[in-house]
């Protein structure tokens, strides 16, 4: 029993990093209708300005963490503004933004390994390592703050898009972008204020990421995976997105300390294709129709 | 530059034609996009392998002669794309992408924790057969195939279910019957390449076969231009051979690939070739499109000039 809740605690707070990453994803896929698949190498990036802030910069942690959230805000409205809102004003169909998308995402990746090498970094270690210990159980002091932080940013962005005259309109444009428009939102704006949300949260992730693991520009394959959370939860649904990842982030956890650290990985596919069969809108998602 | 090194240049971008000309029947002309071809190049270098490696090597190994390894292995895509087709050929949009992301991946992880494969640390001792001239017969039957196909009836009713799904399904057409054709047949492509890919490389390890890859293929077919042949060729040619001749910037390709992607999206969507084939009756189509243009132009400025006239 013991070793099953340790397992769920752990997995709550590699799921509630997970959270962090597939908000953006559906954040944008909400409005736009796409994956927006550079949100990895958003993530990935913000990783590396705290990095570069912590230790080439010399600066604390608090502003840190600051630089790399900033700067990955700016980063996502800038691929908004180079790589999607020309295909926005020509009106281009979807299958363009994911193509576009992707292309973002090799060039952020390949960027980084060209000028910044492919090594592994680690993170100075900024937070005390040896764990809150309760009964039987552990929790690291890392794991406690990015639970407690991760929580913190998803009730604000959920309550800043619930109560805020800005949040509103990004529930409409999410409902209707075409009559958003026509009630006189300025939906460009209402775009760029959710690639820099989606972009902030990026940050923040990265960070902890990093913190908790290492930092490489290959980092991509757990983006990917918290993307697979957001489908599996309902792309365009944030409720959905934080849910899928915390039932991903404690079943990979449960399958790594039962069966095998091997099958870790395998476990997020399998439950997408899951997924995709029997409920392809995910658990709380919309159902999609073809708009043709 | 010696002919050994040219004829190795030659022949991954051969190998690698054969996986884009079928994604490109796949992406260019049905209009699914796919990222994760590279696992049905996986499975047919996987299951060539199997077919050719030597019993002494490798204790499952069956020992036959390469033909047989070329067409296990693409029979063996195809058919594992057929059951994969028939479960999310169904999706709309975004959902197929995603899925063959999530088939793509689950192949190479699987393969990861087959250890008769040797697993993550690859499996040595596959026997060199692959040859130049092989692989061009194989372009060559691969590029007449496809170019019969996409003007024969079939080739016609994918090209209406890429452009308007819900038309063509008025009219008639059973969508998902041409878009399971063209996922089989892109398929069965891709597993051909992985066999000539594994008798090239004579190692093989389930990293060569990641998303990376998947994606690459899709580029070149987007670079070459969606829904032509020839710009298919043209592109696996030049970005195979690109970064070969640019040795130096090797580190800086994928930086390239990345940009010129974003490029093509944003400017010229139709990429290279873009609907255009480079044979005689597709040039004469291309100077007529071109030559009515031009008279569209010019009589709409007679019928300004006509206005301002008038007025």
């Amino acid at each position: 029993m013991a070793q099953f809740l340790q397992q769920l605690i752990n997995g709550l707070s590699i799921g509630s990093v997970y959270a962090l990453m597939a908000v953006g994803y559906s954040l944008v896929y909400s409005i736009m209708n796409f994956s927006n698949f550079a949100h990895g190498g958003v993530i990935m990036l913000g990783a590396y300005f705290g990095f570069f802030a912590l230790t080439i910069l010399k600066f604390p942690f608090v502003p840190s963490f600051l630089v790399a959230t900033l700067g990955t805000t700016a980063l996502a409205i800038l691929v908004e503004r180079i790589a999607y809102k020309p295909l926005r004003e020509r009106k281009a169909p979807f299958l363009y933004f994911i193509i576009s998308a992707m292309g973002a995402s090799i060039l952020l990746e390949n960027i980084v390994i060209a000028t910044i090498g492919p090594t592994f970094r680690t993170y100075p270690q900024i937070f005390d390592r040896s764990p809150i210990t309760w009964g039987p159980l552990a929790i690291g002091r890392l794991d406690l703050l990015m639970f407690f932080i991760s929580a913190f940013c998803l009730i604000a962005l959920i309550l800043f898009i619930e109560k805020t005259r800005i949040g509103k309109a990004i529930q409409a444009a999410a409902y209707n972008i075409k009559a958003c428009a026509l009630m006189g939102v300025n939906t460009d704006r209402i775009i760029l204020i959710v690639f820099g949300l989606g972009g902030f949260l990026a940050g923040v992730a990265g960070v902890f990421f990093g913190m908790k693991y290492t930092v490489y520009p290959q980092i991509g394959n757990i983006t990917t995976k918290s993307f697979i959370a957001a489908v599996f939860g309902g792309l365009g649904s944030l409720p959905g997105a934080v849910l899928g990842s915390v039932i991903l982030g404690t079943l990979e956890t449960l399958v790594a300390g039962y069966l095998s650290s091997q099958y870790r990985d395998l476990i997020a596919f399998v439950i997408l294709i899951g997924v995709l069969i029997f409920r392809p809108s995910g658990i709380m998602g919309r159902s999609m129709e073809d708009k043709a | 530059m010696d002919w050994f090194y040219i004829q190795g240049i030659l022949m991954l971008a051969g190998i690698n034609l054969i996986a884009v000309l079928g994604l490109s029947l796949l992406t260019g002309f049905t209009g699914l996009f796919s990222f994760g071809h590279a696992g049905f190049m996986a499975i047919g270098a996987y299951i060539g392998a199997l077919m050719t490696v030597s019993p002494t090597t490798t204790p499952a190994g069956l020992g036959l002669p390469f033909f047989v390894g070329v067409i296990a292995g693409g029979l063996g895509a195809g058919i594992v794309s057929y059951f994969i087709g028939r479960i999310t050929l169904n999706l709309k949009g975004d959902y197929f992408c995603i899925a063959t992301l999530g088939f793509g991946e689950a192949i190479r992880l699987i393969l990861n924790n087959v250890q008769i494969f040797g697993g993550s640390r690859g499996w040595p001792g596959v026997p060199y057969k692959s040859t130049l001239p092989a692989i061009i017969l194989v372009d060559v039957v691969a590029v007449l195939f496809l170019a019969n196909l996409v003007r024969s009836r079939h080739g016609r009713n994918m090209v209406a279910v890429r452009e308007e799904e819900l038309a063509a399904q008025i009219t008639g057409i059973n969508v998902f019957k041409y878009k399971m054709i063209a996922l089989v047949i892109s398929a069965v492509y891709a597993g051909v390449a992985g066999v000539f890919f594994a008798h090239y490389m004579t190692f093989l390890q389930p990293k060569m076969f990641s998303l990376t890859k998947s994606t690459e293929l899709t580029i070149i077919v987007i670079f070459g231009g969606l829904g032509s042949i020839s710009g298919s060729v043209l592109g696996a040619l030049i970005l195979t051979a690109l970064p070969e001749v640019l040795r130096a910037f090797e580190i800086w390709r994928l930086v390239f690939y990345g940009a010129a992607v974003i490029l093509i999206m944003i400017s010229r969507p139709k990429g290279l070739m873009g609907g255009m084939e480079l044979s005689p009756g597709g040039i004469r189509k291309a100077r007529a499109e071109r030559k009515a243009r031009l008279e569209a132009q010019r009589e709409m400025k007679q019928a300004q000039e006509g206005e301002i006239r008038n007025a």
